[in-house]
């Protein structure tokens, strides 16, 4: 398809970029790696006046540690993450579910900060942020705010960026010794997933100390099970851990749609943490 | 004469020599055709499934920049006649006629109610959205059986019924009869997802004008050139000879190009009308409303047996799925399955009805395999269910009642000959590379575990019948035109070669197989040849490329033409060797006197002997060129054995191809290479049916499933590796012995693969998983066995 016609500005640095958003009041989309907004143009599902391409803003990309945390620039591509030693080695269920991002085409061209910020629950990111404890970190015309990813994600493709705002970077602290994994069910590879679970575990003596459970496309939003966590924490053997992920899917309100149904998607959210919390703590 | 036609070429997997320019997209795409002055046309289409069609207003298009001219389905009747349906399968059919753009009501979602036409596709685009049209909502017409209820509303209330057609056939004893005397009768339904073809390359269509003599040039991403050409003249009324229709290279189809589409005729109405050259291209999200779909189908399948296992009898009631309107072979696709509801098993009486109903969806016609993959579907999967209810091996079943090879050539209950084949053969051979008793063990073990991750084992020995066709049968079918197919092979001065065939590829290779067929009967380098393609200007004869046809009819008319070749090549040869021509010996492309082997003309020195024509024997016509239409004796019949294993994880539904082997015998094999790859596609697009592909409507008749992203179509790396084979039982049907293989793994591994599916289920009282086999349905078929088990006990 076609998109309706807009206008393109390309800035060389985030401060222009902004003033760019400001501008343009409510009627600007960022384009990054396009790989969620070009199909959205094509449709004409998104009506832009003002794409703002910030592809080539070199400060946006890399990744780098801050002691404990992690910090990923935005623009980074879900390959260069991938790839990445210090994202291996501090964030690996990050890598482990990058890894499962549609295809290498896509993952050459989208970008992590792209992602997120397109909020869309069906996505394998978000969860995995939320899992993380991230924060994300917002440029703005009065400078940079940090946004916790547990309020970064307001509903269904909606952040909490205001329209003249830019994410930058992704902190991630460091889940060094946690195990991890990301459990993504999805009939093909290029699919979205009709529900994953990313889970991470930090052991304590054979026991499950902390749990920590993100849900992808179980409601409006990347959820956490925040009752199954609870019941996670000391949980030990594999009994116990079916017992807690039972309670998986409390508190959300999973999709109708074409490829599965509320009742299908609640079933597979108790499967799939159970799977993903005991692969975690077998894997390290 | 001893020629000796030595196999250099045919049986050789040449690299493909069409590659080289296909897959680096340096060729006439249609889309990427130019010429000074062209405009685009966009096509505004009805968001709506039914409705009578008020006000339209194309005026504010015309104010949008670049916009220059617009046109509603009223401004274009004038010009544009009803799309054809070439098959009208029974003499009281029920007919409508179909309007290329909608005039007074809208009968799917995706029907055209008007066009602009812009200076770039952006303008057009942007243009579409001013024209003003008003919808007066009608009811959907959805499902097939409540549509032929007397009250239900209609799709055409012209008409007076949603019922286009009932086509039965009765052969043999009657149903009733054996049913009478069976032990045991299993009866299902079945259902046949729409499916939404996906040709790599969307359609296309660009008509350049020469107003001065009236001609005009159509470019189009079509399967049938030569078909379209003739249908063109008759919708528009450009006489047959002022038009040239041209499929340039064409990436695929899957029969979703064996049509004349309303684009088609409007793009030439809209040149005509301005006298400037237009193109349209489809975008994938509006080829999902605006190409045919496939498939659509509510199978009920009934079978009678001895309690030993002996078939006596089948009966097959179809309720098919037209869409809202007839196109080309429309109705004709479930008739084409009709005869391959027995597949390869003998009986005694065999009873089907199709009933074509109408409905407010984008029109069904032919896709991969075109009723012949819903006919094994229902056929296979039956026989799974009568092996289960017997206690038998689905295996052992199939053997009992199958065709043995020494019983060839045989005529089956629905009136076919089968010319040739060897079930046993093939089956032997797949149950070895699958290592099938060793799963079956491996099945029963985890059954016995009570494992949550159960394995399936699912069968299809199936055939289908291809080359099509006999032209007598096709008058029987009531089919407008006939089945031959053309090839005439020109000798250039230089001694090179082009071979012009009828056929039109769209991906299949057909070039470089043609040119094995011609190097070897010419005794020529298959470099040395050309194959010449698409045009009606230079390839003025034939009837295009589907069903499985081409190297069938069109091979073998290449290989009758050549053969020609060489036979006037010898008088010239016979001449200038001072020899009688029975002296003559050809080898290698060499005519020799027996006995004197210095005494030599190559072909290609005939060539261009025959250009200069100095000295040619008394009276003969100074060319050998030749050309040759075949009309086949019959259709094709491969065959082979399909084996699946399916591991289904019972607690989330997810079925996993674990193996996957296939046996096909598909006759004599010109390129290895290319029967490999149309076997892989083919079973890639099997396997999409049975676990992946539907296009969903919701209530009101909107196609949920309208982009990719809810259209599942698999990838190579959702498929699992393929282990093939052949057998080799040529066919008796034509010179070459080739049977067709562009639709046999398509007809023959869905039924595998939701026959494994069921096998895994068994233990839990699942009989049935309807298709897609989509995780959830999955799920709730075991989940629903077991609650039916605990309410039993």
């Amino acid at each position: 398809m076609i998109p309706a016609a807009f206008e393109y500005t390309r800035p060389e640095s985030v401060d222009e970029a902004v003033r760019a958003l400001a501008a343009a009041g409510d009627e600007a989309k960022v384009l990054a790696g396009g790989q969620s907004l070009l199909p959205l143009l094509r449709l004409r599902l998104a009506f832009p006046e003002l794409v703002v391409d910030v592809g080539r803003i070199p400060a946006l990309r890399g990744v780098r540690e801050d002691g404990g945390t992690l910090v990923i620039g935005a623009l980074t591509t879900h390959h260069d993450v991938l790839r990445d030693p210090l994202v291996r080695r501090h964030a690996g269920l990050l890598a482990a579910a990058t890894q499962t991002v549609a295809d290498p085409a896509v993952r050459h061209r989208g970008t992590l900060g792209g992602s997120l910020a397109h909020a869309d629950p069906a996505g394998d990111l978000p969860a995995v942020v939320l899992a993380l404890d991230g924060e994300l970190v917002v440029a703005g015309p009065n400078g940079r705010r940090t946004v916790a990813a547990g309020d970064f994600f307001v509903d269904y493709l909606q952040s909490a960026l205001a329209p003249d705002e830019l994410l930058v970077e992704v902190r991630l602290p460091k889940t060094d010794g946690w195990g991890f994994h990301y459990e993504k069910f999805h009939r093909v590879a290029q699919a979205y997933a009709i529900v994953g679970v990313a889970a991470l575990v930090r052991r304590d003596d054979g026991r499950i100390a902390e749990a920590r459970v993100g849900l992808t496309n179980m409601g409006s939003t990347p959820l956490r099970a925040v009752a199954a966590e609870r019941a996670l924490a000391g949980a030990d053997g594999p009994d116990a851990v079916a017992r807690a992920a039972e309670l998986a899917a409390e508190g959300t309100r999973p999709p109708q749609d074409v490829s599965a149904s509320p009742e299908y998607r609640t079933h597979l959210a108790r499967v799939l943490t159970r799977r993903a919390v005991l692969a975690a703590t077998e894997a390290r | 004469m001893t020629d000796q036609a030595v196999a250099r070429e045919v049986g050789r997997s040449r690299l493909r020599k069409e590659d080289a320019r296909l897959i680096t997209g340096q060729t006439n795409w249609t889309d990427n055709i130019q010429v000074t002055g062209l405009l685009q046309l966009a096509v505004l289409r009805s968001p709506m499934a039914h409705a009578r069609i008020g006000r339209v207003d194309v005026s504010p298009a015309l104010d949008r920049p670049g916009v220059v001219a617009a046109f509603s389905g009223a401004d274009l009747a004038d010009g544009l006649g009803s799309l054809p349906c070439a098959w009208p399968v029974t003499e009281d059919i029920v007919l409508p006629g179909h309007p290329p753009i909608a005039v007074d009501e809208v009968r799917h979602a995706g029907d055209p109610v008007a066009v602009v036409v812009a200076r770039d596709r952006y303008l057009a685009a942007d243009a579409l959205e001013a024209i003003e049209v008003d919808y007066e909502p009608l009811p959907p017409v959805l499902d097939l059986e409540a549509a032929l209820a007397d009250d239900a509303p209609l799709v055409h209330a012209d008409k007076g019924t949603n019922r286009s057609y009932v086509w039965p056939l009765a052969t043999g004893e009657s149903f009733a009869a054996v049913r009478e005397r069976a032990e045991v009768t299993v009866k299902r339904r079945y259902h046949q997802q729409r499916l939404i073809p996906n040709a790599m390359e969307p359609r296309a269509v660009v008509v350049t004008p020469l107003a001065a003599s009236g001609e005009y040039t159509v470019y189009s991403a079509t399967q049938i050139p030569h078909i379209l050409r003739i249908m063109l003249a008759t919708v528009t009324g450009v006489p047959e000879h002022k038009l040239r229709v041209i499929a340039p290279d064409v990436g695929g189809g899957f029969g979703s190009k064996l049509q004349v589409y309303g684009e088609e005729a409007i793009a030439l109405a809209v040149a005509r009308r301005l006298g400037r050259p237009v193109k349209w291209t489809e975008s994938r999200s509006e080829g999902y409303l605006a190409t045919h779909h496939g498939r659509g189908m509510i199978q009920d399948v009934e079978v009678a047996a001895t309690r030993e296992g002996r078939l006596l009898g089948l009966k097959v009631d179809l309720i098919a799925d037209m869409g809202a309107y007839l196109m080309l072979v429309t109705p004709g696709i479930p008739i084409l399955g009709a005869f391959m509801y027995p597949g390869i098993y003998k009986m005694d009486a065999y009873e089907f009805t199709c009933t074509g109903v109408f409905t407010t969806r984008t029109p069904t016609d032919a896709y991969r395999g075109a009723g012949r993959p819903e006919a094994t579907f229902a056929i296979e999967r039956i026989m799974d269910e009568l092996a289960a209810e017997l206690g038998l091996d689905p295996v052992e079943l199939r053997r009992r009642n199958w065709i043995r090879h020494e019983e060839f050539p045989y005529t089956t209950i629905a009136g076919l000959t089968y010319d040739s084949g060897d079930y046993e053969a093939a089956t032997d051979k797949a149950l070895a590379l699958f290592g099938y008793d060793g799963l079956r063990a491996e099945q029963r073990e985890r059954n016995a575990r009570g494992d949550t991750v159960r394995l399936g084992i699912g069968v299809s020995t199936f055939t289908e019948m291809c080359g099509l066709a006999p032209s007598r049968v096709l008058r029987d079918l009531r089919y407008g035109a006939g089945g031959w197919e053309a090839a005439s092979i020109r000798m250039l001065p230089t001694g090179k070669v082009e071979v012009v065939t009828g056929t039109s590829p769209h991906g299949q290779g057909h070039e470089t197989c043609w040119s094995q067929i011609a190097a070897d009967v010419l005794g020529v380098p298959f470099e040395d040849v050309e194959v010449v393609h698409g045009d009606t200007r230079s390839a003025p004869q034939g009837m295009d490329t589907y069903g499985s046809r081409s190297l069938a009819v069109g091979g073998e008319a290449v290989h009758r033409a050549a053969t020609r070749v060489v036979d006037k090549a010898r008088k010239v040869a016979a001449h200038l060797l001072e020899a009688s021509e029975q002296d003559l010996d050809f080898t290698d492309g060499v005519f020799s006197v027996k006995g004197s082997p210095e005494a030599r003309r190559t072909i290609q020195e005939i060539a261009f002997e025959t250009f200069s024509s100095h000295d040619l024997p008394d009276g003969m016509e100074p060319t050998i060129n030749a050309e040759y239409l075949v009309d086949p004796e019959n259709f094709s019949y491969p065959h082979g054995t399909h084996l699946c294993a399916v591991e289904v994880d019972t607690e989330t539904g997810m079925a996993r191809i674990r193996s996957y082997v296939c046996v096909d015998d598909v006759g004599r094999v010109v390129n290895p290479m290319i029967v490999e790859g149309q076997v892989h596609g083919g079973l890639a697009q099997g396997i999409a049916q049975a676990l992946y592909e539907e296009a969903v409507y919701d209530d009101e008749g909107n196609l949920v499933s309208g982009t990719m992203t809810d259209y599942l179509v698999p990838s190579a790396v959702d498929l699992p590796d393929f282990v093939t084979d052949r057998t080799e039982t040529p066919a008796a049907s034509n010179a070459l012995g080739v049977k067709g293989v562009g639709e046999a793994g398509t007809i023959a591994s869905t039924p595998a693969v939701v026959n494994a599916v069921v096998d895994a289920l068994r233990p839990f009282g699942v009989l049935d998983v309807r298709m897609p086999c989509t995780p959830e349905r999955i799920w709730q078929a075991v989940r629903s066995a077991a609650a039916g088990k605990e309410a039993a006990a």
